[in-house]
């Protein structure tokens, strides 16, 4: 390494749709890294590229947007970074604009406003060859020379033009004192009002920052500068009279003179065919969007993308699960007995093995959400829906994080990151866990057949009713909880929805790639640590104490009878096929000795202590301790809740998934069903105690996974924890509901 | 004179005013909707609402809430 190489730091910025990542990705390759900023929700990516053998770049992808305009925290954060205003990065040396060359004109707006920087600009022309297909010709000499500025045309998917994009980046950085930029002038009025405001406030706050203090009205920069200066908004008000005196309209002013200045530049450089046929994007839409056949069609990918998630992504959870099972079985075998194997295979090996198993999951549905977003439905999607979301105070955009919630909230709330504004986006991530998840399908199905559903007496189709209710039920509060949260901690002017809907094109495998291994990566990486944590913590709640009154552990004593079950299996010869346990009575007897061991165990733990000092918090809802202990186990992931309910009534460890596939001769259906109703509370009303576990798992936050994704995705603790707190609370009342007033009419 | 949420689809009309909060016009207008623009209603969505139009060669979808504060000047096609 040479050690005069200079490293620059770039920053690349475009309209949505533009393909900006993926000039990003072709840049920087695998050498890239999120970074994020304390109170935003916004990441960037930052990579590395090497121009030549003295010169690299570090590449900051700043978000999508169509102006330089502030209106959020999250919007300000590109304007900081590209003014040098952002602790911990410096202030670029370079900005890449990349616009659309089949839209130019819309797209140099942005631009124009990057002008006013003082920054030297290198305008990347992409999609080149949708524009040539149009039929349009763009003139690149003479555009370069209008705009003073180096014009690039490339193709980014196909790695056209990086070339010479690197060489001109490279010149650009080398040039000593780069001469000025001119870019659309504004009236002589406002400059003078802009430079009177500057000396007014001391001149610390960059000549940028107060053009838009004056053109945005109530804009960011408003908001941030009036804080420690209360009369800055009276100021502004009069400027923005006197301008208005003077025939100089706020905020119309604005898009006047940069399209007026864009129009001039591309006279006669950028032509077009005159009649332009209608494309075939619009032919596309009309079967897309009609009335009939585009709801059709939408129903149809929708219920594709659910059944991926809730079916689909079973065949690659199930190995998962398997190859866990299987390495904790055999460092189970490898270690002496003790906490600590039991915590290696317990808490460690289960708890990873917790964590991995939604990485299908997210990765699958991160595919569709990139095919549909590659090829431009997804932009339909939200149209489509968003008379429906509007009216719980959402956005069209909504809709899929919900839909996804329905199979798993983890990755629904990670896809909640197409949504620009921010108190939409809250809200989607703080209603999307009360859609029924899959991991609370076992527990529905447990209790319907334990408590609500006899095949002697009711007809075949009750279960499926049941389970209708429960995914009703989310569906039907989470709507009324995103008003109530818009209507309060949410509340604000509701920015124009305007969408651009973008030309349909074919989606490219690369970026589609690139996005599952991005997002299932993120995952494991960012939760993962979380999870795990938790995961430990409730594998020692319930593991100590280890030990009987007597000072005897546990844990031996069942190793010991597991030993002598083995040990009587082998005795009988491997030739017969089925467990014949069932069939002889002793090793039956050591098996019921072990189960009843293990509840013994767990009652005596800790967080069985807990659940025995609880019951009189539960018994208002018809739980004995053991379903309330079941219940306090399975905060951390509710998919242990059936598994926990079996080592608790002493069956043992079973499968969450046999239940699902011939409940009626699931063994623990018939001891729970049994035990609860000769149970002399309780009963009578047992199929309300079933109804009440349902209604409580169907409204409470049982996942850790989810919180933590919350806690990342919303970037403080304050969200996570109000929807713990709220989804508690209404699961709570909501099962003392259905069990007090239930009870009324048994 | 009429709201750009009456139009027929197909039909194409020149923008005369719009009106509404600030935030809302400027981002119309970064869109390339303002004043003196031509613009295209191209229908609406299966419920009514939002609406799809073209601006230039922009397709957008917009609220009708947002539309009816864009008065356009029908334009009759030849």
């Amino acid at each position: 390494m040479s050690l005069e190489t200079k490293t620059f730091s770039v920053a690349l910025i475009g309209n949505p749709n533009t393909g900006k990542s993926t000039l990003f990705n072709a840049l920087t390759g695998l050498r890239q890294h999120t970074g994020n900023y304390p109170g935003v929700t916004v990441e960037m990516k930052k990579g590395e590229c090497k121009l030549n053998e003295y010169l690299k770049l570090n590449l900051i992808d700043l978000p999508g947007t169509y102006s330089l305009a502030p209106r959020s925290l999250d919007e300000m954060v590109s304007v900081d970074v590209l003014l040098g205003r952002m602790k911990g990065e410096s202030k670029p040396d370079l900005v890449i604009s990349i616009v659309d060359a089949g839209n130019l004109d819309r797209h140099l707006y942005l631009t124009s406003q990057l002008m006013g920087l003082r920054i030297p600009i290198v305008l990347a022309v992409n999609m080149i060859d949708v524009a040539n297909k149009q039929g349009i010709t763009i003139d690149w000499k003479t555009l370069e020379q209008r705009l003073g500025i180096p014009v690039i045309p490339i193709q980014a998917n196909k790695g056209k033009g990086l070339e010479e994009l690197k060489a001109t980046l490279a010149k650009v950085l080398m040039q000593e004192g780069s001469s000025p930029i001119h870019g659309p002038e504004f009236p002589e009025a406002v400059n003078q009002e802009v430079n009177r405001l500057r000396e007014q406030l001391g001149n610390q706050v960059p000549e940028f920052l107060v053009q838009r203090l004056i053109l945005d009205i109530d804009g960011h920069a408003q908001k941030h500068f009036s804080q420690d200066r209360p009369y800055l908004n009276d100021t502004l008000n009069q400027i923005r009279e006197r301008l208005k005196s003077h025939g100089v309209a706020i905020p119309a002013i604005e898009s006047k003179v940069r399209y007026g200045w864009i129009r001039e530049q591309l006279k006669g450089v950028v032509s077009r065919p005159r009649e332009t046929p209608v494309s075939f994007s619009q032919r596309l839409d009309q079967i897309l969007i009609h009335k009939f056949f585009g709801t059709l069609i939408f129903l149809g990918l929708m219920f594709l993308v659910f059944w991926s998630i809730f079916s689909g992504a079973q065949y690659l959870m199930d190995p998962i699960k398997d190859a866990f099972t299987w390495l904790g079985e055999h460092v189970k075998g490898a270690l002496p007995v003790g906490p600590f194997r039991s915590l290696i295979v317990d808490g460690v090996i289960g708890g990873v093995g917790s964590v991995l198993v939604f990485v299908p999951q997210i990765v699958i549905l991160f595919g569709f959400i990139a095919i549909l977003e590659d090829c431009g439905y997804m932009a339909r999607a939200a149209f489509l829906m968003d008379k429906i979301m509007a009216r719980c105070g959402l956005n069209g955009k909504s809709f899929i994080p919900l839909l996804s919630s329905a199979a798993c909230a983890v990755p629904g709330i990670l896809s909640t990151r197409t949504i620009e504004n921010t108190r939409d986006r809250f809200a989607t991530i703080v209603v999307a866990p009360l859609m029924s998840c899959s991991a609370r399908l076992p527990l529905y199905f447990l209790m319907i057949y334990a408590f609500l559903y006899n095949p002697q007496k009711h007809s075949s189709w009750v279960p499926a009713l049941y389970l209708f209710v429960m995914y009703c039920l989310g569906l039907l509060i989470a709507p009324l909880v995103a008003l109530l949260l818009k209507r309060t901690f949410l509340r604000g002017e509701t920015p124009a929805f305007v969408m651009e809907l973008p030309t349909y094109k074919i989606p490219q495998i690369r970026v589609i790639v690139r996005r599952m291994f991005d997002s299932g990566w993120a995952f494991v990486r960012r939760a993962g640590t979380f999870i795990l944590a938790s995961m430990i913590l409730v594998w020692a709640t319930l593991y100590f104490p280890n030990t009987n009154l007597e000072g005897q552990s546990y844990e031996t004593q069942i190793e010991e009878i597991e030993y002598r079950i083995r040990e009587k299996k082998e005795a009988q010869g491997t030739g017969t096929e089925q467990g014949d346990s069932e069939t002889d009575p002793e090793i039956k007897a050591l098996e019921e000795q072990k189960n009843k061991l293990t509840e013994e165990w767990k009652g005596q733990s800790l967080l069985g202590r807990v659940g025995r000092s609880l019951e009189p918090v539960f018994a208002p809802l018809g739980w004995d301790w053991k379903l309330g202990m079941a219940t306090l186990a399975s905060f951390p992931a509710r998919e242990v809740v059936v598994g926990t309910i079996g080592l608790i009534y002493g069956q043992g460890e079973v499968d969450p998934g046999e239940l699902k596939d011939k409940p009626e001769e699931f063994e623990l259906v018939k001891t729970l069903g049994e035990e609860v109703q000769a149970d002399p509370l309780r009963g009578p009303y047992s199929t309300l105690v079933g109804l009440s576990m349902m209604v409580f798992f169907a409204l409470c936050c049982q996942c850790v996974s989810t919180l933590a994704v919350i806690r990342r995705e919303t970037n403080s603790w304050r969200w996570p924890i109000f929807t713990f707190v709220y989804m508690t609370t209404l699961a709570y009342l909501g099962a003392l509901l259905v069990f007090q007033v239930g009870k009324l009419f048994f | 004179m009429t709201p750009l949420d009456s139009l027929k689809p197909q039909e194409r009309g020149r923008i005369h005013s719009i009106t509404g909060s600030p935030a809302v016009v400027q981002r119309l207008a970064e869109l390339g909707l303002f004043e003196g623009e031509e613009i295209q209603f191209l229908g609406k969505a299966p419920l009514g609402d939002p609406l799809e139009i073209q601006v230039g060669t922009t397709t957008l979808s917009i609220r009708k809430k947002d539309a009816q504060g864009i008065l356009v000047q029908t334009l009759t096609q030849e």
